[in-house]
């Protein structure tokens, strides 16, 4: 298991294997060094890919941002009319759900980050000491990360529901008037949706800190202890730092996990009563009632102005050292 | 359940700490204290899968009888014979096969010759593509669904090769949609291994004589094999896990992967949580039967790259 290190060179060319390279590797050889028929094939090595890329990733986003000032019901290409910036001043001013979603999205982040996060690291902690059992404790955590987060859903709903579930059972309240539908209430629906969110997380996260923890030089540690450092002291101030390139990888997925969020809202109730997300909204208005175009467009381009911090963060640490 | 994972957290971080220093030579130190805690965490953990796996063993008859929470009853593999049949899974599977294989052969094809360019030949926009791969993996598929959707509703198609006339309903356009997504991960972590990879491999092949195409498929791609294998077995995972985009671009049911039809047995079962929950767990199988086999793949996989959102 050559994981730690392939870690530490892949997910973060910033550490150790980034560092190295610009004396220790050879330059890789110039274009113009190629025969002909060489440029050709790396032609079509590079070509089909970024046409692929540009295709079908890149030109609908720009697509998107163009739709969102538009008005189109999605028949026919000629029915596009400009709209200027009223798909907007209708999101932000009278959409009944722009808000809640909002909302909802800074406490979906807000709760994977404080509860979900700390806890996968929790357990990574615990796990990468050397105790019994270690290896069947990771595989149970770990098994929520397989699944998809709609069958996470529909396991959950088993958990939940108002009538047969477990929960209700458990709290004694099945059958009677006082029995909570955890997922159709709406006050409270988020927060059974948060919970099933974070089972599958915080595994994810866990596995992510083992690596990273076997990756932290034993020394340091030894040299802390040696020095009087207490175990949280050490864990503070030396092996989370230490884990510096991770902590980012870790803080991106949880941002963008955040915002992606949507197959669990969905198969709830399609993100409503309670489970607005803006990438429900998107969704909605594309294959709803009454198909509005550019008002889905709209909520697409808010949530990618948003996506764009914690991804031009994530790129900017990653390729800054690559530039010189 | 959030409430006591929280109160229970920081207590047992000063449990479990005072230990930490002793790594290493720890074994001999009982640690009760975070077996405790693992063990209540790890029985809440199974608590979900368990429930669904509890009822979808017992009868409706016996659950209707004795109530979901009971033990009376019998125990046996009907709902899954019945949720199985009734639910159209051979379909459905075929249908996630259908799509599975082709994105990852797709994906991996096209992220490796990408890495390749990228990271054995140096170009001014090799950055430049690499940034351009690596951010469109982290955009919300949400952002790029809905021009996507009029795209392939626009394009035109034979009727013998799409009854829609178009690229929506067919598994090519999920086919597609997921290759696009996947490259730009793939290609950000075949590139960082590639570029691990001692020159000298294909400044030797120049030498004698061999061309690009030889360098990475003879020289290169054999390297390259741990990463392929597991990031195969990783979008093996993701592709089967994937929802989104079928839920969008395939309307007739009978055409969708299984993880997105098992929402419309949800509609179906409704009234019958016993194969709900028998389908739920048949869904989960083939996830579990790859994480038994493959599990160092694809741990390998989610740690090679750690961009994956």
């Amino acid at each position: 298991m050559s994981t730690p290190t392939e870690l530490s060179d892949s997910a973060a060319p910033g550490s150790r294997a980034g560092r190295n390279t610009p004396g220790g590797r050879t330059k890789p050889k110039g274009v113009k060094r190629l025969s002909k028929r060489d440029k050709v094939v790396l032609g079509f090595m590079v070509g089909i890919p970024t046409l692929v890329q540009l295709a079908f990733v890149w030109i609908p986003t720009v697509l998107s941002v163009l739709l969102s000032f538009t008005r189109w019901n999605g028949l026919a290409l000629s029915d596009i009319r400009a709209a200027g910036l009223a798909n907007y001043s209708y999101v932000f001013n009278d959409s009944p759900a722009f808000w809640p979603a909002v909302q909802h999205n800074i406490l979906w982040l807000v709760f994977l980050a404080v509860i979900a996060t700390p806890l996968g690291l929790l357990l990574a902690v615990l796990l990468d000491q050397q105790i019994r059992g270690s290896k069947i404790y990771q595989s149970i955590f770990f098994v929520p990360v397989m699944l998809s987060l709609a069958l996470v859903g529909i396991i959950w709903q088993l958990f939940y529901q108002k009538d047969n579930g477990l929960l209700n059972f458990l709290l004694g309240t099945a059958g009677t008037p006082a029995a909570v539908d955890w997922f159709g209430n709406s006050s409270v629906n988020i927060w059974a949706a948060l919970v099933a969110a974070t089972w599958r997380h915080a595994g994810y996260v866990m596995i992510l800190y083992l690596a990273g923890l076997k990756g932290v030089d034993a020394s340091l540690k030894e040299a802390a202890s040696l020095d009087g450092a207490n175990a949280t002291q050490t864990f503070f101030r030396i092996v989370f730092p230490a884990m510096a390139p991770i902590n980012i990888v870790i803080v991106v997925i949880t941002i963008i996990e955040s915002l992606r969020a949507f197959d669990v809202v969905w198969v709830i109730n399609k993100g409503t009563n309670g489970l607005e997300l803006i990438s429900a909204l998107v969704i909605s208005y594309l294959i709803g009632e009454g198909q509005s175009i550019g008002i889905g467009s709209a909520f697409a381009v808010i949530l990618l102005v948003i996506s764009l911090v914690p991804i031009t963060i994530y790129l900017s640490r990653t390729f800054r050292k690559e530039k010189f | 359940m959030s409430a006591s994972t929280a109160t229970r957290r920081p207590g047992h971080a000063k449990d479990g700490g005072p230990a930490a220093p002793r790594l290493g030579h720890g074994r001999s130190r009982p640690h009760y204290g975070t077996h405790i805690f693992l063990t209540v965490m790890a029985i809440m953990w199974m608590v979900p899968l368990g429930w669904a796996l509890f009822t979808a063993l017992r009868p409706k008859a016996d659950t209707d009888k004795y109530g979901y929470f009971s033990l009376g009853g019998a125990f046996n593999f009907d709902n899954f014979v019945t949720a199985w049949n009734q639910g159209g899974f051979p379909r459905y599977f075929a249908n996630s096969l259908i799509i599975t294989i082709p994105t990852i052969i797709l994906v991996l094809l096209f992220s490796s010759m990408m890495a390749f360019a990228v990271s054995r030949v140096s170009w001014k926009f090799n950055i430049t593509l690499l940034i351009m791969f690596t951010a469109g993996n982290l955009l919300p598929p949400q952002v790029l669904a809905t021009p996507l959707f009029e795209m392939f509703k626009l394009i035109p198609l034979p009727y013998w090769f799409s009854d829609s006339g178009s690229l929506l309903n067919t598994y090519l356009s999920v086919i597609i949609a997921n290759t696009a997504f996947q490259i730009g991960f793939c290609t950000f972590v075949l590139s960082n291994y590639m570029k691990a990879l001692s020159a000298d491999l294909t400044e030797a092949a120049l030498v004698d004589g061999a061309g690009i195409w030889r360098q990475y498929i003879s020289i290169i791609m054999p390297l390259c094999r741990p990463a392929i294998a597991a990031l195969a077995t990783l979008e093996l995972i993701f592709i089967y896990n994937d929802y989104f985009w079928p839920l969008l671009f395939i309307q007739s049911g009978d055409r969708l992967p299984v993880t997105t039809a098992i929402n419309n047995l949800q509609g179906t079962f409704l009234s019958n949580y016993n194969l709900l929950a028998a389908g739920a767990t048949i869904t989960v199988i083939p996830t579990l039967i790859v994480y038994l086999v493959l599990q160092r793949h694809f741990v390998a996989g989610l740690t090679l790259g750690s961009s994956k959102g």
